[in-house]
């Protein structure tokens, strides 16, 4: 039995070898951050439940809502962890599904396999978490509010993740911006809808069942910081991809900015930092490239993230 | 010479308010076989999860003399070998080699005694070849007897099996019951198969809403029909 | 008894490849990736080498030279992705079809991805089919991943079955109430995501609760905060030799195209 490839897992081959470093040096940081975070969360109980929740994912991505036409779509699951755990510990959960499904099933290749992680685990996990949170204090404290913010949670958490992924490829020259990040975000609008769905009907399951269970995800660790480090990544992607310095075929990214008149907007300033397209120091064009993506990520990275530091501390 | 499980006046409610223990008086002494039947809802499991301080209620609990608390949950646990109804829940290592080894290795022990104690555990349930064996592979009998081996490398004083022949076919049920019958521990079982109880056990323990309502000699509560039934059994 | 064999990708055997340590197993894997990852396009001569030394590692195994093969259109799905890149990337064009022309350097780039990714995946295939699951777990504690995320993985893994049966259970139990008159088959996609939604609400409860009882089981045997292992056996020297060759093997193909 095996599901077909979804299309969020990256094989190898098609992302350059400068992103894939890249998403492995983010995933690494996320699990790092994430195992830290959820040290005290529920004492000992903690390897077993995350483990077996990680099971139940994996097997519950094989529950399929069929929609015509002999298709089926399914459940990834991040946004679903992330409410029921916290986001900290869906980025574990969903690390390792998508890590074994990785090595057992070639399901997402091996050096793709930190941006899939990203994508798949910590991006879904943080968006969706965000905007559940965010929707229910606007909407208050039903059950309706509960679903409501659940649906669109999973939603834009598979929009998000889709782009990013798209992003990816874009950058590693394996798809023009303008075909790879529409494509990907059509495909997952539709898949969004059905994550939203089953993640509502689980919701709702659950909370007539058993309402307790919902209450440790409220009070998993870190909330503000996770928030921002939703936005951070996502900042992060967006920069890359439209630094030039970034992009191997520069021909046909100043093409797409310069149908869409960005040359002039965003990049001048970019230009003027690091001229040339390289570190000034570093002659190897390829350890440059690779370095000036990694320095654009780590600054917004490292910004958000202490605005978010600022933030918590003047809240407490 | 104490006995092995002494239970006074256990009370019991889990925390959503549901009384499962109403005050349970209960000695074993050294190499008994007892058998604990009565009908679902009974308490019984309940009961077996007081034996190694999972749950913890009024009244006492002492085994082989020792009062169950915070400080002596460890050499507790090393002394009542619990077996668990579902063996899945049981087996939660990769590997066989592992699940066995897990008791001994978290007792502390050094890795030459260790090996030592798994290779004889598993052969006291005749399943030496399983060494490397995944345990989901394994069949219901064979995971059963796994879950058996996985307590007995702790060296028990006691063995306590919470319904040890359920959802087994006959052969692995008469495998279960023979290999018992090899077991010198004291045997403390739950379980609804009253033939298995007059196979094995020469004494019986009824149990109903909470509480004992008989004890004593297998035979004797056996053929006593009219009480089998007020408690939900029927006579084998 | 219902049984899915999701995750059997182990296929039993004493081949050279089968012996190895597996924690040289998985480093020769991620050096053979990396170094098609970072091949530049059209190097088809690096490509071919490459190629061979995933079929030689195939034959070395005893699986055969087909068993990757068979296997390894997996990801074919996924060269949707890359398909535009003929017509986007500017170059020599060498074809045209109606108003879009197809370039050389974009034809190149396109097929260039397509055999990094098919020769990846090869070699991929052969980790997990040499070597049991429980052997990546130790090999994993050893490359210094952190201990609690190698006992997640672990205990997804050994429940994993469990959650799939409970599943192809459910599964099975709405398809026996699945009948249609005149094959059309009923209910909107919101009933049936909701139907679906309520199964996989099923199952996280179970996972609860069956982790509950795990934990219980757990701490019957003595288990605190960390879980303890045995020793896992050293590495010997014919491992280490046969690492040395794997590397020697890459970096021949890799500065083939460098030089």
């Amino acid at each position: 039995m095996h599901y077909s490839p979804a299309p969020l897992h990256i094989p190898d081959g098609f992302l350059s070898a400068a992103v894939a470093i890249v998403g492995w040096a983010l995933a690494i940081a996320a699990i790092a951050y994430a195992l830290r975070q959820t040290r005290g969360q529920l004492g000992g109980k903690q390897i077993p439940l995350m483990g077996v929740l990680a099971a139940f994912i994996f097997a519950a991505q094989s529950i399929n809502v069929p929609v015509g036409g002999g298709t089926s779509g399914h459940l990834l699951g991040g946004v679903l962890a992330a409410i029921i755990l916290g986001p900290w510990a869906a980025v574990l959960i969903m690390a390792s599904v998508v890590g074994v499904q990785a090595i057992l099933f070639q399901d997402g290749g091996i050096t793709a396999l930190g941006f899939n992680i990203i994508n798949m685990g910590v991006i879904t996990a943080f968006t969706g978490h965000f905007v559940y949170q965010q929707l229910k204090k606007i909407l208050g404290d039903s059950r309706n509010s509960m679903l409501i913010a659940g649906a669109v949670g999973g939603w834009l958490s598979m929009m998000i993740g889709a782009v990013a992924a798209g992003i990816e490829l874009a950058i590693s020259g394996t798809s023009p911006l303008n075909v790879a990040v529409p494509a990907m975000a059509i495909v997952h609008a539709v898949l969004g809808i059905i994550e939203a769905v089953i993640t509502v009907g689980a919701l709702a399951f659950i909370y007539s069942a058993r309402r307790d269970l919902l209450a440790i995800g409220e009070s998993a660790p870190a909330q503000t910081s996770a928030a921002w480090v939703g936005v951070g990544l996502a900042l992060a992607l967006v920069v890359a991809a439209f630094s030039p310095l970034a992009s191997p075929d520069p021909d046909g990214l100043e093409k797409v900015a310069a149908q869409y008149n960005f040359l002039n907007k965003a990049a001048a300033p970019l230009y003027n930092l690091l001229p040339n397209y390289t570190i000034p120091f570093i002659a190897n064009e390829v350890v440059g490239g690779i370095l000036a993506v990694a320095l654009g990520t780590l600054i917004v990275f490292s910004v958000v993230f202490l605005i978010g530091r600022a933030q918590k501390r003047a809240n407490a | 010479m104490h006995h092995t499980l002494e239970v006074s006046n256990l009370k019991f409610s889990y925390p959503d308010g549901h009384a499962a223990l109403h005050g349970v008086t209960l000695s074993i002494a050294p190499g008994e076989k007892v058998a604990l039947v009565g009908p679902n809802g009974a308490g019984k499991s309940t009961l077996f999860l007081h034996f190694n301080g999972i749950l913890m209620g009024e009244g006492e609990v002492r085994v082989c003399g020792l009062p169950i608390q915070k400080e002596t949950l460890g050499k507790v646990r090393a002394s009542v070998g619990l077996v668990f109804q579902h063996p899945d829940d049981q087996l939660f290592s990769p590997t066989v080699l592992e699940d066995v080894a897990f008791g001994p290795l978290h007792m502390g022990l050094p890795e030459t005694e260790v090996r030592q104690r798994v290779e004889k555990a598993l052969a006291a349930v005749d399943m030496s070849d399983y060494l490397n064996r995944i345990s989901h592979h394994l069949s219901v009998g064979e995971k059963k007897r796994i879950a058996i081996a996985t307590v007995l490398s702790m060296n028990p004083e006691i063995l306590v099996l919470d319904e040890p022949t359920a959802g087994l076919d006959p052969r692995a049920r008469r495998g279960l019951i023979n290999l018992l019958k090899t077991l010198p521990q004291t045997i403390f079982a739950s379980t609804h198969d009253l033939r298995f109880v007059r196979d094995l056990f020469p004494r019986t323990v009824i149990m109903d809403q909470g509480l004992i309502v008989a004890d004593g000699a297998t035979d004797k509560i056996l053929n006593d029909v009219a009480l089998l039934e007020a408690h939900g059994l029927e006579k084998p | 008894m219902i049984h899915i064999h999701l995750a059997d990708q182990y296929k039993s055997g004493s081949s050279l490849i089968h012996g190895l340590d597996p924690r040289i197993k998985i480093i020769g894997t991620i050096l053979f990736i990396v170094a098609a990852t970072v091949l530049p396009f059209g190097a088809w001569l690096p490509y071919a080498l490459l190629w061979l030394g995933s079929l030689a590692v195939a034959l070395l195994s005893r699986l055969g030279w087909s068993y990757a093969l068979k296997r390894s259109f997996v990801a074919l799905p996924f060269a949707l992705a890359a398909i535009t890149l003929p017509f986007t990337i500017v170059g020599q064009p060498i074809a045209q079809i109606g108003s879009l022309t197809i370039s050389a350097e974009g034809s190149v780039r396109f097929l260039s991805i397509l055999i990094k990714s098919w020769v990846s995946v090869q070699i991929a295939m052969m980790l997990p089919a040499t070597t049991r699951f429980a052997d990546l777990l130790w090999a994993m504690r050893e490359l210094r991943i952190p201990k609690p995320l190698v006992g997640i993985v672990s205990f997804m893994y050994r429940y994993l079955f469990v959650f799939a049966d409970e599943a192809l259970r459910l599964l099975r139990a709405r398809a026996a109430r699945s009948a249609t008159i005149d094959n059309k088959g009923g209910g909107s996609l919101w009933w049936r995501g909701k139907i679906a939604g309520g199964m996989v609400g099923n199952l996280t409860l179970r996972a609860f609760e069956r982790s509950e009882r795990i934990y219980d089981a757990m701490i019957s045997r003595g288990f605190q905060d960390e879980i303890k292992i045995l020793a896992p056996p050293r590495l010997t020297n014919h491992d280490l030799i046969i690492l040395f060759v794997w590397i020697i093997y890459l970096a021949s193909v890799l500065l083939i195209r460098f030089i």
